[in-house]
């Protein structure tokens, strides 16, 4: 088996707002001369280095994982999935 | 009636709740670290505050997969009470006992002071004898307590009366300003459709005794006296 590198980023759903996102934003972009961003949301990044057959694998263990162990809550949260290329 | 209280590492409000219902309301109570904890003859249970492990990766999340969970999801089952206070929501909410999510709160900090709660049913255990409409004023304490469901649910949460503590203003009424964290709809604490599983994010054990009260009540002992009216009878 090889090693392959997943990354995670969870962020909070479109309704649910993101206090320090527009913190981030408004008291510290925008405020500084940065006015032409528009959108800032903060979120969780997890980088995960998992033993698989191949990639493909790899990526389907951690979105399990991910599910199981509610790594995000789904009521609140979305996650996205990258897989990097194998480091084994 | 014999009352659990879990003891989770990180938890820091167990001591607290221990001393009311032990010394205030002199109930067999007992302290149980989390691996030991078995739902055998316990009659209610509560999950107390703290950062049960470190609140790493997300608020209550780790600790609503320890064994433990397992024992009170089957209390919860059988109808019997079971009460998260502040990270013991959190738990809850993580261990899918009750529903929605506990994001970190508008302001950005903690928030630790005293607030004014509606009781806006009587229909759980912890509310039964308290009267609807009552306002109590009880501390809150804590960093992700702002609760956050899709609007959708929280349609459902109304109409199947599972909303249990509204935060208010001292006359009772919802605005933004007496809203410490951004809940949604100022909500405080809700219960599963049972009405058996309640989360509160205030903490009513440290709001049970006049010398620990700036205004010198004692709100809180009401939700345990409530419980106890339950188990004498009152069901």
């Amino acid at each position: 088996m090889k090693e392959y590198t997943v990354e995670v980023v969870i962020e909070s759903k479109p309704y649910a707002k993101d206090p320090e996102g527009m913190t981030i934003m408004r008291d510290l972009m925008h405020k500084t001369g940065y006015e032409r961003v528009n959108s800032v949301r903060t979120g969780k990044f997890l980088r995960i280095k998992v033993s698989a057959e191949n990639g493909e694998e790899a990526k389907n263990y951690v979105v399990k994982m991910i599910n199981d162990l509610r790594i995000y809550n789904p009521v609140a949260h979305t996650y996205s999935i990258v897989l990097k290329e194998s480091t084994g | 009636m014999k009352i659990a209280i879990i003891q989770f590492p990180g938890s820091n409000c167990e001591y607290d709740a221990l001393h009311v219902l032990k010394n205030v309301f002199r109930q067999d109570t007992h302290l149980v670290w989390h691996k030991d904890f078995n739902s055998g003859d316990f009659d209610a249970v509560i999950l107390p505050g703290g950062f049960s492990y470190g609140d790493h990766l997300r608020a209550g999340v780790i600790a609503a997969y320890s064994p433990a969970m397992r024992h009170v999801r089957e209390m919860a089952a059988e109808g019997k009470p079971v009460l998260g206070i502040c990270n013991g929501f959190q738990i809850l909410i993580e261990s899918k006992l009750l529903d929605g999510a506990l994001l970190q709160n508008n302001c950005l900090t903690f928030v630790c002071k005293w607030v004014n709660l509606r009781v806006e049913t009587t229909r759980t255990p912890f509310t039964k004898f308290i009267n609807e409409s009552s306002i109590l004023r009880i501390p809150i304490a804590h960093k992700e307590g702002r609760y956050v469901n899709t609007r959708r649910r929280i349609k459902e949460l109304y109409d199947n009366d599972q909303i249990v503590f509204k935060y208010v203003d001292e006359n009772g009424f919802e605005s933004s300003d007496s809203n410490p964290n951004g809940s949604m709809d100022n909500i405080a604490g809700i219960c599963n459709l049972d009405g058996n599983v309640v989360g509160l994010m205030p903490h009513p054990e440290r709001a049970s005794e006049t010398i620990l009260s700036p205004y010198k009540t004692e709100h809180g002992r009401l939700i345990f006296e409530s419980l106890i009216k339950y188990f004498n009878g009152g069901r």
